[in-house]
């Protein structure tokens, strides 16, 4: 059986892992090497490292960076943040990421995602989607890495999700930003409605503080990971006590 | 540079040569990578990854001219994903015609399955008692990215399931494949690798 996955995600902020509240007021947590091999070591599937400055900045993500976690690491991880073209992940790729995430550029320029995945294959294709609920509809935000640039898009969440997948996206990582960094537990609703229209492997991002909410969003929103910073990052939960207690709930886990 | 490496990887352009080099790199072990199949048909060990689709990898290894070389190199040869199966008959994927090292046929997960591409860890269910296998138990999870994967039969290893039950590793003579990626595969696949450089030149 597919085990669901538990994925660390490192927000990297001039090479020191960071994690803000809503997307905002930023606080370093730690180095991203010595967090990457304690997540490892830990039992974590899957690492994602997440460049926040990069696409606001309008610079590329720091490849000598990403070489080190990958002679480090025996588990896949991801890199997102300023990748505009397909020489920038073929760099990245080449550095030894296994996957390149797309947020912003995409959005800016939606063939992007066309030419990663015929460059490279689907499967190294992620596109991230920050979702915004207005009150009335869940709509795709860009440029989040920086609240003073932050732009909300004329994209409803759902038409953006099967535009990417058209497109060639391989992989969906959903973040509800109105959930983001409180710790209260995933939007299972909005990913229960998405996961309808996702047949490709989709990634629950935002909101989680506890063992329970891991549970929830595998349960109620079949979700094919789950991934959470803050909540690892403070020791708010590790690792082996959640993999343990997912196993309690009769989630497919690995050990 | 020597050519005393035990291992050499075959370098087709493709993505995740740099994690497979890593991924010996932790064993102790320095590879030699290159494209050219003067130099590879050397190797004392080989391995050729891959990711992408099927008709780009063949592409890439009738424009390297490795394909000749690997369709009659006789000493030990890993293909790990789309490496694997180019080492088949054939792939659906773009029906595209393969190295043939085995009889296999490359077709696409079912529907069924789940999301698609079959991304993450999954399980494998030992078929065969193989020295590959040395150290690694029923049940061991190793991680999986690929939407193609080949049928079980006799040259089967082990056998993983997603929505269909499909070869996760397969092995004849000298030659093996992987279709899930040991280099990221944790422990279990550091396991694999350390077997592969036990078997005889």
């Amino acid at each position: 059986m597919l085990a669901r996955r538990i994925i660390p995600c490192l927000d990297v902020m001039d090479g020191m892992v960071v994690k803000g509240v809503r997307f905002a007021g930023h606080e370093v947590v730690g180095d991203g090497v010595d967090l990457a091999r304690r997540y490892r070591n830990e039992g974590a599937d899957e690492l994602v490292f997440y460049d926040i400055t990069a696409s606001p900045q309008n610079r590329r993500v720091d490849t000598n960076w990403v070489g080190r976690i990958a002679c480090e690491l025996d588990i896949p991880f991801t890199v997102a943040g300023g990748i505009r073209s397909v020489e920038d992940a073929a760099q990245v790729l080449s550095a030894g990421a296994d996957k390149v995430s797309i947020n912003s550029p995409a959005l800016q320029n939606p063939q992007l995602i066309n030419d990663l995945s015929l460059r490279f294959g689907r499967q190294c294709v992620v596109v991230g989607i920050d979702s915004f609920w207005d009150g009335q509809n869940w709509l795709v935000k860009a440029l989040t890495g920086d609240p003073d640039k932050t732009i909300t898009t004329t994209w409803k969440t759902m038409d953006w999700l099967t535009e990417v997948q058209k497109r060639g996206a391989g992989e969906i990582v959903l973040n509800c930003m109105n959930e983001d960094g409180r710790r209260a537990g995933y939007d299972c609703q909005q990913l229960s409605i998405m996961r309808k229209k996702c047949a490709v492997p989709l990634i629950a991002s935002g909101g989680a503080g506890k063992a329970e909410d891991f549970a929830d969003v595998f349960a109620n929103a079949n979700v094919d990971g789950a991934l959470a910073a803050s909540v690892f990052h403070k020791n708010i939960l590790t690792i082996p006590t959640l993999k343990t207690y997912l196993r309690t709930q009769n989630i497919e886990v690995r050990p | 540079m020597t050519l005393t490496s035990p291992v050499m990887i075959a370098d087709t352009g493709c993505a995740n040569l740099a994690s497979v080099r890593f991924a010996f790199a932790r064993l102790g072990v320095t590879t030699v990578t290159s494209a050219k199949p003067e130099v590879l048909q050397k190797a004392d060990r080989l391995v050729l990854p891959g990711v992408g689709s099927a008709n780009a990898g063949m592409a890439a290894l009738n424009k390297y001219g490795l394909a000749e070389m690997l369709e009659n190199y006789e000493r030990p040869l890993l293909g790990i994903c789309l490496g694997m199966q180019l080492l088949l008959k054939m792939s659906k994927e773009g029906d595209t015609p393969c190295l043939g090292r085995f009889d296999g046929i490359a077709e696409a997960l079912p529907p069924r399955a789940g999301p698609v591409p079959h991304m993450g860890w999954n399980t494998l269910g030992i078929a065969k008692k193989n020295a590959l296998l040395k150290g690694i138990n029923d049940g061991d999870y190793a991680y999986f990215v690929h939407s193609y994967a080949v049928k079980p039969d006799a040259n089967t290893i082990a056998v993983t399931n997603y929505g269909m039950a499909f070869s996760s590793i397969i092995h004849r003579d000298n030659i093996y494949g992987c279709q899930f990626h040991p280099e990221r595969s944790g422990s279990v696949g550091a396991r694999i690798l350390q077997n592969f450089l036990g078997a005889r030149p």
